[in-house]
């Protein structure tokens, strides 16, 4: 396998192509497409946690000059087909606007359209709708019991989801170990915000029978979702890939707002838009994140290496199921992160409540995971008063173990935790920073130092898709790329998504630079409309890098060797007698005979009398590329390889609390990093900046809070805390390189790193913080008023 | 709704426009002048992602209404670089340390970074993170946004050698 300096082009420092038309603010997002005779869209929302509809009125919006339509629920749900689920819930039905019944405080019951925002906002306030108070649920345990308000009551229960797997003999391990240990951990409801809510344009074309959308989109198989639920052909719907997305990290999937505009547009035969306000998106925009109470036990031996590990995490879904509720799926692929756990029982069960729904979110249920075993790991140290990277060093996977097969079913590829966490705490100087923590206590600080360590499955299959639903039958999570040489030696690439800050345009243009031997900046990247697009799974699960990037070099392999198919004919020499560089062939040994890239290029666009016979003219090729170690389906047990890579990170952060107003502060952060090649250096500082910065928000800041009536008490960025430049530490990031062998050029997943591992790590500083009080907090977030209660009770 | 004729300049060039009293000033640029680079986000002067330059101070542009700007003079994204297209130095330090990834928030990133190097040729990492604290990137973790600043102060501090 190939080792970073080998390459020419990867792992090297260079300016990432998307970003010069953000700085000149050329940037192209959805709400700056506009369309003559464009009609906008403001929703009416239900103020109730749960009702019924008996009546909507519209009569005075429609009065109202510049008011063209009023859509409710009952017309949409009468003309649709209801939005696609990740689990088997017939009698689920979910819909973009509520029809009949309002299950949360902010649902969406009638869309408004006008001629411009304002007026439709006016006309909001006129739709008079006639609601009846129904009992709801907001606390997820209480909706688990018998007794509790039904959210879709043709269901039965609140129950969406709920199985126990159990891989290897956990009773017996359990029976066996010297010491067991239970804690309850919770991460609350977070969610990744991005500063652009979710914004959509839909126009239909009779004349050519298109539904051109043009969205804020980050979403697999989204044409797809719109013509199932809009019941028409796939041909007859065009997305728009070039949009620019403003943030996204898993969240932007709004096929509810977009099948509402393209109803709507073919109703009107006119443009309809509707971008999100920042209410809309907090409350209404079913974006929030997992939400979750993790019951975690182990048992361990006297050196505290862990035997088996049972985890039951119940997941406060929200009102309607979506693709959410497999977040708790993905879990499975590293359900005992980065250890030598050899048994595991898992207990995973997702609850609906009367909230808005959740999304998939950065990491897709990772997260909320590696933090609850972090606190078990950092709770056994304690137990058995032993450092706690002591513990983790017993218990880590060795480097010469890989490829190492977790209870779960999964193989982990490759990696080398010992030496990343060994050259984290040597260039973190974890002496000293033990050192500067207590010298903060001495000082009369409450201060601590922090440590995690754990996994980013990347680059999935998404087998939690059958896993979690018997019906579906998915093993290929697919990707692809075209590439065309023009005439004039010209080379551009195209991908079938869009993107949302991954820089995937420098992704292929690298990748394909990389085997085509050209200049990269030389190559053309570009987004395909959906409908001219080959199969796309689009930037999810930490996929890019390796699928992207592998479906790249696999197209640009089979123009390579086109080229020296079209030199080998003319020079009239086998193929193992040429010399392929930078895109001209020459004959080994006799330089002086060489076909020039623009010369094999030129036949191959019109010399079909020196093309090899019977070969296609011109020079294109297209790959679409298998995940890597995918194709199967889950077996009897559950076991089922998930994700083919898996990237190792470990943190350390140093934090102080004021002891008197909880208020955290962290004053050093470091991460050892492991993600294999790094295709651009810059992008994965980025992302690695970005997800600590997001796991930082999770573990101190952001919460959907939710009162005990139902209401949203954080729809806008004053009572949901983003943090900013003074919150989040500059971060020392130590760099290891352990490629995949499964992948190109040795990558592995970068999207989802940073969040995997922050919260666990701030969670461990806080508590070493709290240790010397002999207090403890599991909760996420560790808000400045949730730490001044404890520290006061 | 009443109408109010404003006129105000934007990047240089100025423009007379008949306004709704209720519509804000980024809603203009975007809208009426086609300044698309101003973007939208909290639309409750939290999020910094609408942030322009007005009469040389960084504003946000979803908290002034357009008939309040009539008058004054305003710099966006659009105009920190040369006529000919070339980049600010805080732009092209922007690009090369890759201080972003969506692009969303950086116009207004941009318009705060380059007030404070106006004002600040020389900022510590202190003043830098003060002068972006109001602008909220969910993107970056803000490290390359600050390096980017630094890079863009100490070029032009060695090009006036």
């Amino acid at each position: 396998m190939s080792t970073p300096h080998q390459f020419k082009y990867l792992t090297k420092k260079r300016r990432v192509k998307e970003d010069r038309r953000f700085v000149t603010g050329k940037g192209r997002f959805a709400a700056d497409f506009k369309f003559p005779g464009m009609l906008h869209v403001a929703m009416v929302s239900s103020p109730f946690t749960c009702a019924k509809i008996n009546s909507i009125d519209c009569s005075l919006a429609l009065e109202l000059p510049g008011v063209h339509y009023v859509l409710t629920g009952e017309e949409l749900a009468s003309n649709i087909n209801p939005l696609l689920s990740g689990l088997d819930l017939p009698e689920v039905k979910r819909l973009p606007l509520a029809n009949g019944r309002a299950r949360y405080a902010g649902e969406w019951v009638a869309a408004v359209v006008a001629d411009t925002r304002h007026i439709a906002e006016d006309a909001a306030e006129l739709v008079a709708i006639d609601y009846e108070m129904l009992d709801f649920v907001i606390d997820p345990e209480e909706a688990l019991q018998d007794t509790a308000p039904v959210v879709h009551p043709e269901n039965g229960n609140n129950i969406f989801f709920d199985k126990t797997w159990t891989w290897g003999d956990v009773e017996g391990d359990f029976a066996k170990a010297a010491h067991t240990l239970a804690l309850r951990a919770k991460w609350s409801r977070s969610s990744t915000v991005p500063i652009e809510t979710f914004a959509v344009t839909a126009s239909w074309d009779g004349g050519r029978e298109m539904l051109d959308v043009w969205a804020s989109i980050q979403m697999p198989k989204y044409p797809e979702q719109i013509a199932r639920a809009l019941r028409m052909p796939v041909t007859s719907v065009n997305v728009h890939f070039d949009v620019d997305v403003g943030g996204s990290y898993g969240l932007k999937r709004g096929i509810r707002q977009t099948v509402i505009v393209s109803y709507l547009t073919k109703k009107l035969q006119r443009p309809v838009r509707f971008i999100e306000d920042r209410l809309e998106n907090m409350a209404g925009g079913e974006m929030h994140g997992p939400d979750r109470i993790f019951d975690m036990e182990v048992a361990y031996d006297e050196q505290g290496i862990m035997e088996s590990l049972k985890i039951t995490a119940t997941d406060d879904c929200g009102c309607y199921p979506g693709r959410a509720p497999l977040q708790l799926g993905k879990p499975v692929s590293a359900i005992v992160g980065p250890y030598r756990i050899k048994s595991a029982q898992y207990h995973a069960r997702s609850v609906s409540t009367n909230k808005t729904s959740q999304e998939a979110v950065r990491g897709f249920g990772q997260a909320p995971t590696n933090f609850a075993i972090e606190t078990v790991v950092d709770r056994i140290a304690s137990a058995l008063n032993t450092p706690r990277e002591e513990i983790r060093r017993r218990n880590l996977i060795r480097s010469d173990e890989f490829p190492w097969r977790i209870p779960s079913g999964s193989e982990y590829d490759s990696g080398d935790y010992h030496t990343v966490l060994d050259k984290l705490m040597k260039t973190a100087d974890w002496d000293g920073l033990i050192d500067k923590r207590n010298a903060f206590r001495e000082s009369g600080k409450l201060a601590g130092l922090g440590l995690s360590t754990c996994l980013e499955p990347s680059g999935g299959n998404s087998s939690f898709e059958p896993l979690f639903n018997p019906k579906n039958n998915t093993t290929t999570w697919m990707e692809s790329c075209l590439i065309k040489v023009d005439m004039l030696g010209g080379i551009c690439a195209m991908m079938g998504t869009s993107s949302s800050g991954q820089g995937h345009e420098t992704l292929l243009a690298v990748s394909i630079a990389e085997v085509l031997e050209r200049d990269p900046d030389s190559i053309r990247a570009i987004h395909s409309d959906s409908v001219t697009a080959l199969p796309s799974n689009s930037p999810v699960g930490s996929r890019m890098a390796i699928m992207l990037g592998g479906a790249a070099a696999g197209a640009a392999k089979k123009i390579k060797n086109q080229v020296i198919a079209i030199a080998a004919h003319n020079f009239q020499l086998p193929e193992d007698r040429l010399i392929y560089e930078g895109g001209d062939v020459y004959v080994k040994g006799d330089t002086e005979r060489c076909l020039k890239w623009e010369q094999l290029v030129d036949i191959a666009h019109r010399q079909y009398h020196n093309m090899p016979i019977g070969s296609e003219p011109g020079l294109q090729a297209q790959h679409t590329w298998e995940v890597p170690s995918g194709g199967a389906m889950p077996k009897e047990d559950g076991t089922v390889q998930m994700y083919p890579c898996y990237a190792f990170e470990a943190h350390i952060p140093l934090v102080t609390i004021d002891p008197g107003t909880g208020q955290v502060q962290i004053h050093d952060y470091y991460i050892g990093h492991d993600c294999g090649t790094v295709i651009n250096p810059d992008i994965v500082r980025g992302m690695t900046f970005g997800g600590i910065a997001h796991g930082i928000g999770a573990a101190l800041y952001e919460k959907f809070q939710y009162d005990e009536s139902g209401q949203l008490q954080a729809g806008t960025f004053m009572d949901y805390l983003l943090p900013s430049a003074h919150e989040i530490p500059t971060v020392e990031m130590i760099k290891h390189y352990t490629p995949s062998p499964l992948t190109e050029f040795g990558q592995k997943g970068s999207g989802e790193s940073g969040y995997l591992g922050a919260p666990a790590a701030i969670a461990s500083a806080v508590n070493d913080a709290l240790a010397p009080l002999g207090k403890s907090i599991a909760t996420l977030p560790m808000r400045v008023r949730d730490l001044e209660e404890l520290l006061n009770s | 709704m009443s109408k109010n004729t404003i006129q105000i300049t934007v990047n240089g060039t100025s423009y007379k426009r008949e306004v709704e009293a209720r519509l804000t000033l980024v809603d203009f640029l975007r809208d009426e002048l086609d300044l698309t680079g101003t973007h939208v986000g909290c639309e409750h002067g939290v999020c910094g992602a609408c942030s322009v330059i007005m009469d040389g101070r960084p504003v946000r542009s979803c908290l002034i209404y357009a008939v309040m700007a009539d008058g004054h003079d305003f710099v966006t994204v659009e105009g920190l670089g040369g006529k000919d297209g070339s980049l600010s130095p805080i732009q092209d330090a922007f690009w090369e340390n890759h201080a972003m990834q969506c692009g969303y928030c950086t116009p207004g990133m941009l318009i705060a970074c380059h007030h404070l190097l106006e004002e600040n040729p020389d900022p510590t990492e202190e003043e830098i993170r003060e002068a972006i604290g109001g602008n909220l990137c969910r993107c970056t973790g803000y490290q390359q946004i600050v390096e980017a600043v630094k890079i863009a102060a100490q070029r032009a501090r060695g090009s006036n050698l």
